[in-house]
């Protein structure tokens, strides 16, 4: 279970976030959704432990990311935004040396290398140096250095970027049977399809503020609209509108 | 600690299969760099052992006109060629390259001679050319005695002492040992082996930090349960790995290549076996994590690989600098200077050469001086991997 609250951060004069609060259930995907440059990187970095919050905390399945990073780290794979590899390792030796890092025993992380590289259909390109790989390729092998140590959380920074549509189905398909197994995800996007199709939970992000969450009927329902899209752009809106109300009190 | 071991071990495994890293450490440093040197004090040994032994070739435009002096040229075995010509046609001879040096004998040079005043004898050379230069140098001695001598000669024709014209003798004494000439000419050596030994971690360092953050891969990396600067120690580390196998190569290729070049032939001593070898490396060795700490840092400080090239490749003239001033200032082995990274083992180096041991209190300076140095950058380098705004 992911869950923040008050999350705070500027960068010099710019406020990246400022007070996001939500919750992803183990068993549940859920989508962090909103527009570029909303805050939604800047809140899965702090979440992920790489970027300290400047106020708010937040923890991973109770353990505070903030006050035990180390310990949080333990219990969250994570796919951050561009997944680079190291160009002369193997995708097979990529994700064994996060085994590694991880502190997966030899034959513990060859075993498991082994066997996420068979459910996510890597055998072809698994021993060859990542150099040369495609986008679809990267994701693959940046998802299953990801999982090599069984996390129950799994953070995924806009992974359907760049991807083709078959690529996209085995994704979603994967992410499906990751919640089935009980874990907690939690992925951002702005492409509405992929948050309409797969999220049971959505986070909408705008401003560096939560403006809505719910299931995706809630969200339509709130917003009085039969398409996500619309109750999004309303959702948006309203938030940009009452940040603009705050800051003319001001 | 895990941890930083397993860093290590990747970085010189990724690194292994990296061109650019392999060529840098391992073949142009460590095979370039001897092979240079060596053929260079070849070369120059060559060019000034033969110039003693050259015979000296000399056209003499109206040779007709001091028959005394051609034949004590020929006496020391100076090549005459005889020739008619007059001022301008010898400036042309030498000009164009048809003769190394025309004496032209005016035609006044005979009644001169006779009435006991100087008489002129015009040399015609370029000395621009280094091997022209040298031949007047040694035409003009041979000229100079030959006029002594007849000096002497006036004067015991006259009754006097020939010896009242030479008051002073001068001695000089060179107490200059083989070794120490050697150390001299080998001088360059100790900048190369430096030199070489701080590229074959360049690539690395590179490569293991503003290498990574450009490829998008420190972010993840940053999302294993490590300590963020148990990283960068275990990049540290590999640098250090990579230095020390080409500093090892470097000094061998050099023991090898100089063996070749044979510097006892010319008065030098070549004692550059096994155990100075060994020692060199030894000598070096502090400088290691120092070198690889700088680079380290340097190249974490920047946003991607060209600029972090251009950084480092900066650094790597932090070794010159000693030298140079070294050589401007004649600096000698002093405790305040063995203390400074680089200089302190340039010293230890040559002494090594010259075989004129330092005292062991200056050694350990070297070395703990360095060595403490290099641990403060190495904490530096885990301090700036800890900020934040590493990922930039």
């Amino acid at each position: 279970m992911i869950e923040a609250e008050g999350l705070a951060k500027r960068f010099g004069t710019v406020t990246a976030v400022s007070g996001v609060s939500l919750r992803a259930l183990d068993g549940r995907i859920t989508g962090l959704l909103g527009p570029n440059g909303a805050g939604k990187s800047t809140t899965l970095r702090i979440l992920y432990t790489v970027l300290p919050p400047d106020s708010g905390d937040a923890r991973i399945d109770g353990i505070s990311a903030v006050v035990e990073p180390l310990a949080a780290r333990r219990r969250m794979g994570v796919l951050p935004h561009g997944a680079g590899l190291y160009p002369n390792l193997t995708a097979r030796e990529n994700v064994i040396y996060f085994g590694a890092l991880h502190g997966l025993a030899r034959t513990e992380r060859r075993t498991r290398a082994a066997q996420l590289i068979r459910q996510l259909d890597m055998e072809e390109f698994a021993d060859r140096p990542a150099r040369g790989f495609s986008q679809g390729q990267r994701i693959k092998t940046a998802l299953a250095r990801a999982l090599i140590h069984r996390p129950r959380n799994i953070l995924l920074d806009e992974p359907t970027n760049g991807l083709d549509v078959m690529a996209v189905r085995s994704l979603r398909a994967l992410l499906q049977r990751l919640r089935e197994e009980g874990h907690c995800i939690l992925f951002s996007s702005h492409v509405m399809q992929e948050i309409a199709a797969l999220c049971d939970e959505v986070v909408v992000i705008a401003h560096g503020r939560v403006a809505a969450q719910g299931t995706p009927a809630q969200l339509r329902s709130r917003a009085g609209t039969e398409s996500l899209e619309e109750a999004f752009v309303q959702l948006v809106g309203a938030a940009g509108g009452a940040l603009d109300a705050e800051e003319a009190r001001r | 600690m895990m941890a930083i071991w397993r860093v290590f071990l990747k970085e010189v495994r990724e690194n292994l299969r990296d061109r650019r890293t392999l060529i840098s450490a391992l073949i142009f440093g460590p095979l370039f760099g001897p092979v240079l040197v060596a053929s260079a004090l070849s070369l120059s040994f060559r060019g000034a052992g033969a110039q003693g032994e050259r015979p000296l070739y000399l056209t003499v435009s109206h040779a007709e006109r001091a028959p005394d002096l051609l034949a004590y040229l020929r006496q020391y075995d100076v090549r005459i060629k005889t020739v008619e010509e007059d001022r301008a046609a010898a400036r042309r001879e030498v000009a164009a390259h048809r003769a190394e040096e025309v004496l032209l004998v005016p035609d006044d040079f005979g009644p001169r001679l006779q009435a006991g005043r100087p008489s002129p004898l015009l040399l015609f050379a370029d000395e621009s050319e280094t091997r022209a230069a040298a031949s007047v140098e040694r035409i003009a001695a041979i000229i100079n005695q030959y006029g002594a001598t007849l000096a002497r000669l006036r004067l015991v024709a006259r009754g006097l002492d020939p010896m009242l014209t030479v008051p002073i003798v001068l001695h000089p004494i060179d107490i200059s040992t083989p070794a120490a000439r050697s150390a001299l000419a080998l001088g360059a050596l100790s900048y190369l082996v430096l030199l070489t030994m701080l590229m074959g971690g360049m690539y690395l360092a590179i490569a293991a930090t503003a290498g990574e953050r450009e490829r998008g891969s420190l972010e993840p990396l940053l999302t294993v349960p490590v300590r963020r600067e148990h990283l960068i120690y275990g990049k540290i580390l590999a640098a250090c790995a990579y230095m020390t196998l080409s500093l090892v190569l470097t000094v061998t290729a050099f023991a090898v290549a100089l063996r070749f070049v044979g510097l006892e032939r010319f008065g030098m001593s070549a004692d550059f076996g096994p155990r100075v070898a060994a020692a060199i490396v030894l000598a070096c060795l502090p400088l290691v994590p120092f070198g690889a700490a700088l680079m380290t840092l340097v190249a974490a400080f920047t946003r991607s690989y060209r600029e972090a090239q251009t950084y480092v490749g900066l650094v790597l003239l932090v070794p010159t600098l000693p030298l140079v001033f070294a050589a401007v200032l004649g600096l000698q082995p002093r405790a305040a200077l063995m203390a400074v990274p680089s200089l302190g083992q340039q010293f230890l180096i040559l002494s090594l050469i010259r075989m004129q041991p330092l005292p062991a209190a200056y050694v350990a300076l070297s070395v703990v001086s360095t060595l403490a140095l290099g641990a403060l950058l190495v904490f530096a380098a885990g301090r700036l991997y800890r900020r934040e705004a590493l990922l930039g």
